[in-house]
């Protein structure tokens, strides 16, 4: 019930918001929207089955070049080539489950980094996908059905559906069988083989899911940003974010990375405007700072730490309940 | 037919040999114990009929078919149930989320796995922990949680490694009162222990093994008068 009032209320929230904020920051709120999307889409391997990935980047980048070159060289439209690329993301998910699953822990984390390398170096070298120069999307079909606008306006509402897309998803998954099998592998991948399940598929599963929905973040970023290149879709700094933010917010829970999203583009906005234009390096310090933060002083994140104080505070309040019981009993006996 | 025929089967490492030509076989709704000195070979054996391991010769036959190298979870789909030296329960889940994950081997309807569960915590009198997450519970209880959690696959056949190793007397007699209470559903438990106090008396078999091969099998009774099992144990 409490829960249904809360996504009742964030939902006239998101409704009204952008009545209220100003175009520029419609812009960060947008931003906002588009790297909790990706937060949460990490969350299905990197948060629920546990298997960090570092190497998103690269469906990412897929699902932005793959509608990007399907527009431009065959006129396709972009939002049949944002599902295409989501579909290419889960094929490429496949090598990389393949290649990296062998491994464990860190271990993983560090494979994907080197895959997602790999497919980094390839658009950066191929010619037909632009190259290092990048691809320029058209902007002369435009509106709703060529998910193309002159204003931000109309990107709210596109990063906001996606956003709550990839939610009810990952809602979805939490309730089913899936989510008890990722959390297993998680918790303990040999206990989950001794009651059947496969854990090398369901990883393979979780991956693929992810990779999906990253993709179609990127081919969102694409139709927004209207220019992409290896350097803005593929890095590998941009791989870390999407982990940061689920890490950040809390791994494994529904909004966690939509807090951790809030956060982390609010201390990138700052910096921005802190440092002015180049205030690259300072994100990256933060973002280090964060992750050495969080990991020491709260690895469940903020949700995590906000359940934690929740339950502390249940915990202390039923405490005092029960010495203010024992005294009054004490009390009486003393009377009689 | 025997419910598992252990045929032959050797294991190795290298150069080390874990396990010798190993043979015995388990009956349906039979308590079996495997005991033997520390370094015998017991949990090799294990590992080999839960699929952990691919021996290195030899068969193992569930039901007449050869299990002998397939995967963990295909052990577990045929009907092997295990538990582990540590009870390895998923500690981010209630008591009742790690029974379900199990049920959902044979159903993957949540709602239906949970009644599952449900009837399964109440079978080890664990229902009372249904909400508590795993990980406050104390050893004991976890594993015999980890106990109901192999028994949610609805198994042939239930491995169980040293669920007694560390249990004061009356948790002890809880845990025999569990294996008794799950041969009477029909499913046979092959049990490794050091607690012979707690195997011996409900053992309807006793297998010894000592430096990976087998040197005894018969009764209880007649396995303690053994005189290569007590030199085995006792020493010359």
């Amino acid at each position: 019930m409490k829960n249904i009032f809360f996504a009742v209320v964030a939902l006239a929230f998101a409704l009204g918001l952008p009545g209220v904020v100003d175009s520029s920051h419609l812009n960060t709120v947008i931003l906002v929207l588009m790297a909790a999307q990706l937060g949460v889409a990490w969350n299905v391997v990197g948060g629920y089955a546990g298997q960090v990935s570092l190497g998103h980047a690269a469906f990412y980048g897929l699902g932005a070049y793959t509608s990007t070159l399907l527009l431009l060289k065959f006129g396709v439209n972009p939002w049949v080539g944002m599902l295409a690329g989501g579909a290419v993301a889960a094929l490429l998910s496949l090598a990389f489950g393949w290649s990296c699953f062998r491994l464990k822990g860190h271990y993983f984390a560090m494979a994907t980094i080197a895959v997602a390398e790999l497919v980094q170096i390839f658009f950066t070298e191929w010619d037909y996908g632009g190259g290092a120069v990048g691809l320029y999307v058209p902007m002369d079909k435009q509106g709703l059905l060529w998910m193309n606008f002159a204003t931000k306006l109309p990107y709210y509402w596109l990063a906001l559906g996606l956003l709550l897309l990839t939610l009810a998803a990952n809602w979805w998954i939490e309730r089913s069988y899936l989510g008890y099998y990722f959390r297993a592998i998680k918790d303990e991948p040999d206990a989950a083989r001794s009651i059947g399940v496969n854990i090398a598929r369901y990883k393979q599963v979780a991956l693929s899911v992810s990779a999906f929905f990253t993709a179609m973040g990127g081919s969102l970023y694409a139709q927004k940003e209207l220019y992409i290149d290896p350097n803005s879709v593929l890095s590998t700094a941009l791989s870390v974010k999407m982990a940061l933010v689920a890490i950040l917010g809390g791994v494994g829970t529904l909004l966690g990375p939509v807090a951790g999203a809030v956060i982390l583009t609010s201390i990138e906005e700052f910096s921005r405007m802190a440092f002015g234009g180049s205030g690259r390096g300072t994100d990256v310090i933060i973002y280090a700072s964060l992750i050495i933060g969080v990991a020491v002083f709260y690895p469940t994140g903020v949700l995590g730490w906000w359940q934690g104080f929740k339950s502390r505070r249940l915990a202390r309040a039923d405490a005092s309940r029960q010495m203010a019981a024992h005294a009054t009993s004490v009390a009486g006996k003393e009377v009689v | 037919m025997s419910l598992l025929e252990v045929k032959q089967v050797s294991k190795r490492f290298g150069g080390l040999t874990a396990n010798q030509d190993v043979s015995f076989s388990v009956e349906a709704a039979q308590v079996v114990g495997l005991i033997g000195p520390n370094g015998a070979g017991k949990t090799t054996m294990f590992n080999c009929v839960a699929g952990y391991y691919v021996p290195s010769a030899g068969s193992i036959l569930l039901d007449g078919k050869d299990i002998a190298g397939l995967p963990p979870e295909a052990c577990a789909r045929a009907g092997v149930g295990r538990t582990f030296q540590i009870a390895r329960t998923f500690t981010s889940m209630t008591a009742c989320e790690n029974v379900m994950t199990a049920a959902m081997l044979r159903q993957h309807n949540v709602r239906k796995a949970r009644a599952a569960a449900m009837q399964w915590l109440a079978f080890a009198n664990l229902a009372r922990f249904a909400d508590r997450p795993a990980a406050s519970m104390t050893i004991s209880e976890q594993r015999r949680l980890a106990v109901v959690r192999a028994l949610a696959i609805e198994p042939k056949i239930l491995l169980m490694d040293e669920v007694m190793a560390g249990l004061n007397p009356s948790e002890v007699r809880e845990a025999v009162e569990v294996v008794l209470k799950i041969r009477d559903r029909g499913i046979a438990c092959l049990i490794v222990e050091h607690v012979l106090e707690g195997i011996m008396p409900i053992a309807d078999k006793i297998v010894v093994l000592e430096r990976g091969a087998k040197i005894a099998e018969g009764t209880p009774h007649e396995v303690s008068n053994d005189p290569a099992v007590i030199t085995a144990y006792l020493g010359d």
